[in-house]
Formats: C-alpha cells, sequence, structure tokens
C-alpha cells in the first residue's frame, strides 16, 4: 500500500473571511470602489501627462465623455468636490492628479473634506505634534 | 559574496521633493525635518552601498488599477521618473542593476513570492524623494538601484506579515548573490497620514512612536498587525509602513539603531527616519 499524500491545506493565519471594514471618514479602496470608480480613475490617470491636463482644461465634458464617466461622476468632477468624487469611486492618489491641475494640494483637499480653512487645517496638523 | 549594509527607512512625502527644488532646507517650517537626516546621509557615505534596493509603493504613475501587482520587481538597466500630474520636476534617470535584480527575482520566485518582473518602470516620488534625501545632488557616483514597487492602492494589499517575510527573502537573495557588492535596503513611506475623507490630516503620534522603537526590537508585534488595523491606527497612506517591514525584514533578528528621526507634521505627514544595521 503506497503511503497517502498529506493534502491538507496549512492552517490559514488569518480569517479567510474578512469583515467588512467601517472607519468613519474613511474611504478603503476595495474591489466595490474599483468597480465604480474604474472611468474616473482612468481619467485621472491620464493627467500625468500635460497634453491630456491641457486637452480636459479646452473641453472638460469632452474629456469626461471620452472615458465614460457617469452623471454622479460627471457632476463631482463639475464641483471639483473631493468627498463626491470618492464617494464614486475616485482613488485618491488618482484624484490629486486631477485637483493638481487646479492647483490644489492635499493640504488643500484636506481642508476641503474636512470642512475647514487651510489655515485650520494646517494648524490641526502642527497640534498632533504635542 | 554581496552583504548587506544596513536599512534606512524614511518618509518620502512630495513636499519634501517641492522643498528640495526651491532648496528651502534652512526654512523655518522645513529645518526641524531636514535636521534630521545629514547622520543618515554619514551613515552611508561610511556603508559605501553599491546598490539601493528600493521598496517603496507607485501613487499611480507606473501602474494603473487595470494590472495591479501585489510585488513587482525592477529588472531594468534604467529607471526613469516622470510627471506624476502635480508639479514635482521631473528627476534623471536611475541607474539599474539587471544582473542582481534577476538574482533576486530567482531567488524571491524559489521562496515562494510570486513577483511581477519589470523591465520598464517609471519610478515616482517614493523612490525619488528618499535617495533625493539620502544622496543631495546623486552624491554617490554610479549607485545602482533595484526598486520593489508593493501595491498600496488596490485592497486586499498584502499583510504586513507577508512583507516582512518578503524582506527576510530579499535578505537571503542579497546574501546568496555571488558578486561581491554592499547593498543597503531602503524602505519609504509613512508614517503616520490620511489623505482622503472626512477623516483626513489624521495623525497618530503615539502608535508611530511604538513603531519606532519596534521595528528595531520586535518587528513581528508590528507584522501581527492587520492592514484595517494599520488604516485605523495609521490612516488610510499610514499602511505604507509595510514598506519599512520589508526594509527590517532584510536584516537579522537583532538590529543596531544607528540613527532615528521623527517630526510633525511634513504636509499631511507624520515623518519618521531610522537607519538600522546588523548586529555585530
Amino acid at each position: 500500500m503506497s503511503p497517502a499524500i498529506n493534502l491538507q491545506e496549512p492552517r490559514p493565519t488569518a480569517a479567510v473571511e474578512t469583515p467588512p471594514c467601517v472607519i468613519p471618514g474613511t474611504y478603503l479602496f476595495d474591489g466595490t470602489l474599483a468597480l465604480k470608480g474604474y472611468a474616473l480613475n482612468k481619467m485621472c490617470y491620464s493627467f500625468n501627462e500635460a497634453a491630456n491636463r491641457a486637452a480636459f482644461l479646452a473641453d472638460e465634458e469632452g474629456y469626461c465623455a471620452r472615458f465614460g464617466l457617469n452623471d454622479e461622476q460627471r457632476d463631482a468632477v463639475r464641483r471639483r468636490d473631493v468627498l463626491a468624487l470618492l464617494e464614486a469611486g475616485g482613488n485618491v492618489y488618482y484624484l490629486a492628479k486631477f485637483t493638481g491641475i487646479f492647483g490644489l494640494g492635499v493640504q488643500d483637499i484636506g481642508a476641503q473634506q474636512t470642512g475647514m480653512s487651510v489655515e485650520a487645517f494646517r494648524a490641526k496638523l502642527q497640534a498632533a505634534a504635542v | 559574496m554581496a552583504r548587506l549594509v544596513g536599512a534606512v527607512c524614511t518618509s518620502h512625502i512630495p513636499a519634501i521633493g517641492h522643498a528640495l527644488a526651491r532648496e528651502l532646507e534652512n526654512d523655518a517650517y522645513w529645518l526641524p525635518f531636514f535636521t534630521g537626516y545629514p547622520p543618515a546621509r554619514e551613515w552611508l557615505t561610511a556603508a559605501d552601498p553599491d546598490v539601493a534596493i528600493v521598496v517603496y509603493n507607485d501613487h499611480g504613475l507606473n501602474f494603473f488599477l487595470d494590472k495591479m501587482p501585489t510585488f513587482a520587481v525592477g529588472a531594468a538597466r534604467e529607471y526613469r521618473n516622470a510627471d506624476e500630474g502635480w508639479g514635482l520636476p521631473t528627476a534623471p534617470p536611475y541607474r539599474g542593476d539587471p544582473e542582481l535584480s534577476w538574482h533576486i527575482i530567482e531567488s524571491l520566485m524559489n521562496q515562494e513570492f510570486d513577483v511581477t518582473s519589470c523591465q520598464e518602470m517609471l519610478v515616482d516620488h517614493a523612490f525619488t524623494v528618499p535617495l533625493a534625501l539620502l544622496w543631495p545632488g546623486r552624491s554617490r557616483p554610479g549607485l545602482r538601484t533595484v526598486p520593489v514597487c508593493l501595491n498600496t492602492i488596490q485592497h486586499p494589499l498584502p499583510s504586513p506579515m507577508r512583507c516582512f517575510k518578503l524582506g527576510r527573502a530579499i535578505g537571503r537573495a542579497v546574501a546568496s548573490y555571488p558578486q561581491d557588492l554592499r547593498a543597503v535596503v531602503i524602505g519609504t513611506g509613512g508614517l503616520s497620514h490620511q489623505l482622503d475623507g472626512q477623516r483626513a490630516g489624521f495623525i497618530n503620534r503615539e502608535f508611530d512612536l511604538m513603531c519606532l522603537e519596534k521595528i528595531v526590537s520586535d518587528p513581528l508585534t508590528l507584522a501581527r498587525y492587520t492592514i484595517r488595523d494599520l488604516v485605523l491606527l495609521a490612516g488610510t497612506q499610514g499602511v505604507e509602513i509595510i514598506s519599512w517591514l520589508v526594509a527590517r525584514g532584510a536584516l537579522d533578528e537583532h538590529v543596531t539603531r544607528v540613527h532615528s528621526h521623527y517630526h510633525i507634521p511634513v504636509s499631511n505627514t507624520a515623518a519618521g527616519l531610522m537607519v538600522l544595521e546588523n548586529a555585530a
């Protein structure tokens, strides 16, 4: 009789099923958001190139249409509303390339998302030092 | 035989690149951050590595969501930087070491790390800013690089434990490389910060300080956190500390802290620096 081959899987080190992650005010960019935001993120990824940034500025609606953005995404783009863009499936790394077109850095969008002035947002960061 | 001279872990915030480009090192805002770096540079000058293995995360310059490798290793003769869309000046190309890259890729695959090999790979600020900080003005001529890119965009991300083990495998890969060279592992990113959502601006000093202790003496404690824990405790982008775990994993069990520095804030981020070498 040949010896039995042990095909038993090693015990996983973490739970196989992970519970949904709910952290207030936080967008965990999972498969659901990736699917929802694909067109929007693809458009924002195109803004790595200066020519594409110029093309967007020349014809925003046409540029959004070219990438197949839905109404929710187009509306959020029109309003430069970062929270709405996140809700619509945007990922902040790609969105930064969009907001960069208007000279908005991470502190500007931090202020926008938290409903603070940029000065107040900066002060909040400084306050984390102590 | 190849030898690891140690590891340097540092934040890679784009604003640092802007500050370097505008020569703001002595500006009141920047001075407390930049004062942390001369000891790291001095250590690197003395250790004189031939190759820097740079463990970092791409922010949407090279990789898009169409194809998102969990672990990608560069295997090119040179690595170009490019426009990231928000105004950081583009750095000149960095030299690669394709022979060492392929050795690392072969070794990692043999150790059951199924990495993506990249013969063309744009490197973003997470690669260029730390190198500019550590070797200002390319002060180590001929330095060769091996980029190791971790996915921190598309969840699920690799677990901290998996990243620590990747580091161990990189350490073994370097130790088995027959050429006589000195390599340093550089882990970039962190510490706590969050760019997105109503929680933007989140910084956790207490957690960061704990990480700066544990990365030296007890990295497994950090490796046991889940990504979700890290998002909660260090912010959505604070998960970048997984690059530090790769760098730490490449070293021996016992290490000596050569230098560390911590400063809040740089832009939206708590900035950290750590220089480690294997204990004698």
